[in-house]
């Protein structure tokens, strides 16, 4: 009766104990890797969090990780010098002399007589500049608009372009 | 060799897990709203099913099988499986933390994906070679039929559908409608 017990429970447990320990072992290996977190979100927590990707990263967090890994600090266009000044002191480097990344001159327009009200542009704006209901004609306001063209590729009718603010 | 991709093919597409079995419909439902979550999702179940698949079945016949514990199946391959998930979400939010806030809970939900499991039970018994083919099999099945899908659904947002149909009604008709046209699959064998 206990022999018949054991058996399973021990086969069982070692089992889980493996893979287990696999998990942990990768988990270390990685967190080795991979420069400490808390950094990371610190820079993090200093970008703008607006996911514009002008930066060439796709999103602020990849962004942040890449700047403790030694990418320059100046690449962040919605932030501008602000960021840029609050960068280099959180990781204390010596003010680089890069030029800091031009913001974008220009804002994003729907073409009215072409929008079919499909509220896909809505999900995709990160800084909430685009006004409307689904079925109903949308538009963006333009002293929100960042210029980030988040919006102009979900659109199924291609009807946001971008143009110099008026 | 022959037989290996007979068991390939015959995994993927004449006995689709998902269409013509009808396991994890649940995150097939799920992440198919969006090619952004269908692609990686499916790529992501393929890994698991793979693994999984390889490592339950070694499990099965060398330890299992000799002690006479197969009654212990299976709760030994969800342990396998769930272990496997935790690897592979572990490397997603590695390589891509974006992906890994994108796919959220449906990722370490792949663990309670039923496709998972039934595919490392019915090859169980199995060489490990013939397992591995399934396994594959099973997975490019399910990544296929899941991006397939996914490009449906994307259109249906678009179409104008009878208000009773809207939503959920319609998404399970187009799934049923595709796995009619994969019971044409049955006749190539």
């Amino acid at each position: 009766m206990i022999q018949a017990l054991t058996i399973p429970v021990l086969v069982l447990g070692t089992t889980g104990f493996l893979l287990a320990a696999v998990v942990v072992a990768l988990d270390a290996i990685v967190a080795s890797r991979i420069p400490s977190d808390d950094l990371v979100s610190a820079v993090d927590d200093l970008l703008p969090q607006t996911q514009c990707a002008q930066c060439g990263y796709p999103g602020c967090r990849p962004y942040a990780n890449a700047v403790v890994n030694g990418e320059s600090t100046a690449l962040c266009v919605p932030g501008g010098e602000e960021t840029h000044q609050a960068l280099t002191k959180l990781l204390d480097r010596p003010e680089d002399n890069a030029t800091l990344a031009e913001p974008l001159e220009l804002t994003a327009r729907i073409q009215e007589e072409e929008c079919v009200g499909c509220g896909l542009c809505l999900d995709a704006c990160p800084v909430d500049a685009i006004i409307g209901a689904p079925q109903f004609l949308h538009t963006i306001l333009e002293s929100h608009c960042t210029g980030c063209e988040l919006c102009v590729s979900p659109c199924p009718v291609s009807c946001i372009e971008l143009v110099e603010p008026s | 060799m022959t037989d290996l991709f007979v068991l390939f093919v015959g995994a993927a597409l004449v006995s689709n897990f998902v269409l013509v079995q009808l396991l994890g419909l649940c995150p097939f439902m799920g992440t198919s709203n969006r090619m952004e979550t269908a692609v990686p999702m499916g790529i992501a179940t393929i890994c698991v099913i793979t693994i999984s698949t390889v490592v339950s079945n070694a499990l099965n016949q060398f330890v299992l099988v000799p002690l006479d514990l197969e009654f212990l199946r299976i709760i030994t391959f969800i342990v396998v499986i769930a272990a496997v998930v935790q690897l592979v979400e572990r490397y997603v939010r590695f390589a891509s933390p974006l992906l890994h806030q994108l796919l959220g809970l449906y990722l370490p939900l792949i663990t309670s994906n039923c496709a998972v499991l039934g595919v490392a039970l019915s090859v169980a018994d199995l060489p490990l070679a013939n397992a591995l083919a399934v396994g594959v099999g099973a997975g490019v099945g399910f990544c296929l039929v899941l991006v397939l899908f996914a490009g449906l659904r994307v259109n249906l947002n678009h179409s104008s559908v009878p208000q009773a149909f809207q939503g959920a009604p319609i998404a399970l008709i187009t799934v049923g409608l595709i796995a009619l046209a994969f019971a044409g699959f049955r006749g190539i064998f």
